[in-house]
């Protein structure tokens, strides 16, 4: 291959291979090398009229932040991103950039090229800066405006809308429900492919800017929202999609069936993996069933593949590979999840059942024990635009299984939003809201999955971001004639 | 914040009544609700019922010792801080006005019927009260009781406090003598719960039970703490935890109770192996 054809194709980068991955939850992606990554950089085309920056949800300036790793000053890259994004470290990991930046990027449409790959240099650069720099570097924070807003949940769109206020001198304090700050980001997404202590630098990297973080605070209970809006200029609610929507067939009440955000919130939010040194079970038997074909699907199935394992965290000598299958109502080609991430499945050894639905349970003294599933075909396509699953009458079959893990997606949780009647919702469930993400009550203001329903977490960091800039705008126009009573 | 253990006292053999300062839980806490504590950072999300809560300053809670988590907590003293407090959670009870009322309470349930009680009076409710426990020493909060409610039976396995008998003696003695109720609450192990629901259901008494599944987030997060009550799905951290139980599928609450039993005597295991406090029960049920 002589260096132009190389030139084609992207570098790729460093992966822990499968079959000693899948024993443990340290990271898959290790990333780029240096000189790789100067060599992916080098391969942008720095296109004057660059699409990929329309691509991203928070357009980020792409040609800006990867000239400057070509000219290897990784700081100014850095600070470009920053700009942008402040969860740089945690968009290049999770960001399913093939159908964003990557996915617009002007050499998908050159016969034998590949894109840049955007996201893996936007983490090179992220990490770079998380490694090298001094922490207590200058901050860019306005002066003050005196003006105090309120966050709702500290997930993707709350930290970004709160990290995009207190640079501009707002007085932000977030409130969260859980005792860690993050949301998704740390009940949600597996260790293996975002690691906690790089969501927890990037938290406090907002902290530094001034945020206030208060753990522990249920919106609707610990503090009303009238004690937010007396106390608060604006409020932006960022809460997330977080209620599990389950299959409901005959059986779910049996041991053995969990939803994904129970089996996900036990694993990486309680860190049951690493049980009995945190205190939090889980129980995963040797045969497992995943029903779904999401992100979330993926991350369960391989988190149920490696509670079986010999891990460095637990206790057990033994070696004890778990079955897992995923078991998906349509087929390969419509699965949501990152081709990444289903690769990464495959690669495991993770077994996919297509055109399967869950129809019932069966148990033995209260344990879960087999799955019937009911064999289904495609048909017309529906409202997404993918082909409808339809069943096929009269065929069966039936897996001997120990734990099911249904991965079929959230609705809006009623807890905040019941205790706040005024918020009009739209018939989904979600908040509605105009097009400045205000709610219908005057100041406060929604964005992320309990706008949109379940999505992506650079999704929710450009609601996230367009929101502070409403609130912004808002807060600019009467100066005193908003505060809310 | 800092969750400050201000009082401690133990109430019974493995219980303890604590205060811990969280104002802004006491502010708004109500009879019926629960917050989930953290004894330190790698400890289990336990849910306690409010069981009292003092000039909007602190909040009370009385617990059993369970588990590894209920145990980093027993070692908490007085100036120590818990890691985490959340809450308060969960609906709060239905507080009717001006009616005749049954409240039981079993072992340590009885600490969460201490609110519902005072709650009752300061609607102008007429209060009867059955205690349950296993014997004299695990009789909790007695004096306290009896002074707020209007008649207090007392009941024990053994005989060594009040008649020698359960709980339900005492309701089927008090219809028996011809008393009527408009609502009744029942807190306790699951199994007494159980039963009362059936004595009530006899008598077409509504009977607020307060369930105690597993849970985690206790927000409506995870749907672990799922029950089933009338036959649908209910999340008892935010639906409940009270539930009418003459309509609540205790055989399959029972059950998923059960669901760590295994991990627990592996945890106990462990404890032989490596100084890990033993667990012997599930932690995440409400207490």
């Amino acid at each position: 291959m002589n260096a132009q054809e190389r030139k084609k194709q992207r570098i790729p980068t460093h992966e822990r291979k499968p079959q000693r991955r899948k024993k443990d939850f340290f990271e898959v992606n290790l990333g780029y090398e240096e000189a790789e990554a100067v060599n992916e950089a080098e391969r942008c085309l720095q296109c004057t009229n660059p699409l990929c920056v329309k691509g991203c949800p928070v357009n980020i300036d792409i040609p800006g932040f990867i000239k400057k790793i070509t000219e290897k000053d990784y700081k100014t890259s850095g600070e470009i991103l920053k700009q942008y994004n402040y969860l740089p470290a945690i968009c290049g990991r999770v960001c399913p950039q093939e159908t964003q930046c990557e996915g617009a990027c002007i050499m998908n449409k050159m016969k034998h090229f590949q894109p840049i790959s955007i996201g893996k240099l936007e983490r090179y650069v992220a990490d770079w800066n998380r490694e090298k720099t001094d922490s207590k570097k200058e901050l860019n924070i306005s002066k003050a405006v005196n003006k105090k807003v309120a966050v709702v949940g500290s997930g993707p769109a709350g930290l970004t809308a709160a990290a995009y206020l207190a640079e501009r001198g707002f007085e932000v304090t977030i409130f969260e429900a859980l005792h860690l700050p993050g949301g998704v980001l740390v009940y949600g997404i597996p260790e293996f492919r975002l690691p906690k202590e790089i969501v927890r630098h990037e938290i406090s990297d907002i902290e530094k800017l001034g945020v206030q973080i208060k753990t522990d605070y249920i919106v609707g209970r610990t503090i009303t929202i009238e004690e937010l809006r007396d106390e608060f200029d604006a409020i932006f609610i960022g809460i997330g999609a977080g209620t599990p929507r389950m299959m409901g067939i005959p059986g779910s009440e049996l041991i053995g069936i969990y939803s994904s955000s129970e089996f996900l919130t036990r694993i990486n939010l309680m860190k049951s993996y690493d049980f009995p040194r945190h205190d939090t079970p889980v129980r995963v038997g040797k045969n497992v069933i995943v029903v779904g074909g999401g992100n979330v699907a993926m991350d369960s199935a391989r988190s149920a593949l490696r509670m079986g394992q010999t891990t460095q965290f637990s206790h057990h000598d033994t070696y004890h590979p778990n079955h897992v299958k995923v078991v998906y109502r349509r087929t390969e080609s419509e699965i949501p999840a990152r081709i990444e991430e289903y690769l990464h499945a495959v690669e495991e050894g993770i077994e996919f059942h297509w055109l399967k639905n869950p129809v019932e349970y069966i148990g033995e003294n209260g344990q879960l024990k087999a799955v019937k599933v009911q064999h289904m075909k495609l048909g017309e396509p529906d409202d997404s635009g993918r082909r409808r699953p339809v069943p096929i009458e009269g065929k069966f079959e039936v897996f001997d299984v120990d734990t099911v893990i249904e991965a079929i997606g959230q609705t809006p949780n009623k807890l905040l939003l019941e205790s706040f009647p005024q918020l009009k919702l739209n018939r989904r469930g979600t908040i509605e809201v105009d097009q400045n993400l205000m709610t219908s009550v005057e100041g406060i203001f929604a964005g992320g999955d309990i706008v949109t329903g379940a999505a992506t977490v650079i999704e929710a960091m450009g609601a996230g971001k367009q929101a502070a800039k409403s609130i912004i705008n808002y807060l600019s126009d009467d100066s005193d004639s908003h505060h809310q009573k | 914040m800092s969750y400050t253990i201000l009082k401690k006292v133990q109430a019974a053999p493995n219980e303890y009544d604590i205060w811990v300062k969280a104002p802004q839980i006491a502010s708004h806490a109500k009879a019926g609700q629960f917050v989930i504590v953290m004894a330190d950072e790698n400890s289990e999300r336990i849910p306690l019922t409010i069981a009292d809560t003092d000039k909007k300053e602190a909040i009370r809670v009385i617990y059993q010792v369970v588990g590894t988590s209920t145990e980093k907590l027993a070692q908490l003293n007085v100036g120590d801080a818990l890691s985490n407090c959340a809450g308060p959670l969960g609906q709060p009870s239905e507080i009717p006005e001006g009616k005749q009322t049954l409240v039981i309470g079993g072992g340590v349930g009885i600490a969460a019927i201490l609110t519902i009680i005072k709650t009752l009076k300061e609607k102008g409710n007429h209060v009867t009260t059955i205690l349950g426990s296993r014997d004299r020493e695990h009789l909790i909060l007695e004096n306290e009781i009896r002074e707020i409610a209007d008649e207090t039976l007392i009941y024990t396995d053994d005989g060594s406090a009040g008649k020698k008998g359960l709980v339900t003696d005492g309701m089927n003695a008090l219809f028996e003598a011809g008393k009527r109720f408009d609502a009744a609450w029942a807190v306790g192990p699951t199994i007494m719960m159980k039963f009362c629901s059936l004595v009530a259901k006899e008598h077409d008494l509504l009977i607020w039970t307060s369930l105690n599944p597993i849970m985690i987030d206790g927000t409506g997060m995870c749907g672990g703490c799922r029950v089933k009550v009338k036959d649908t799905i209910k999340y008892a951290c935010v639906d409940g935890p009270e539930f009418d139980g003459r309509y609540v599928d205790w055989d399959i609450l029972m059950n998923r109770q059960k669901q760590y039993s295994k991990e627990e005597t592996e945890s106990e295991h462990v404890c032989k192996l490596g100084g890990i406090h033993p667990s012997q029960s599930k932690e995440g049920g409400l207490q």
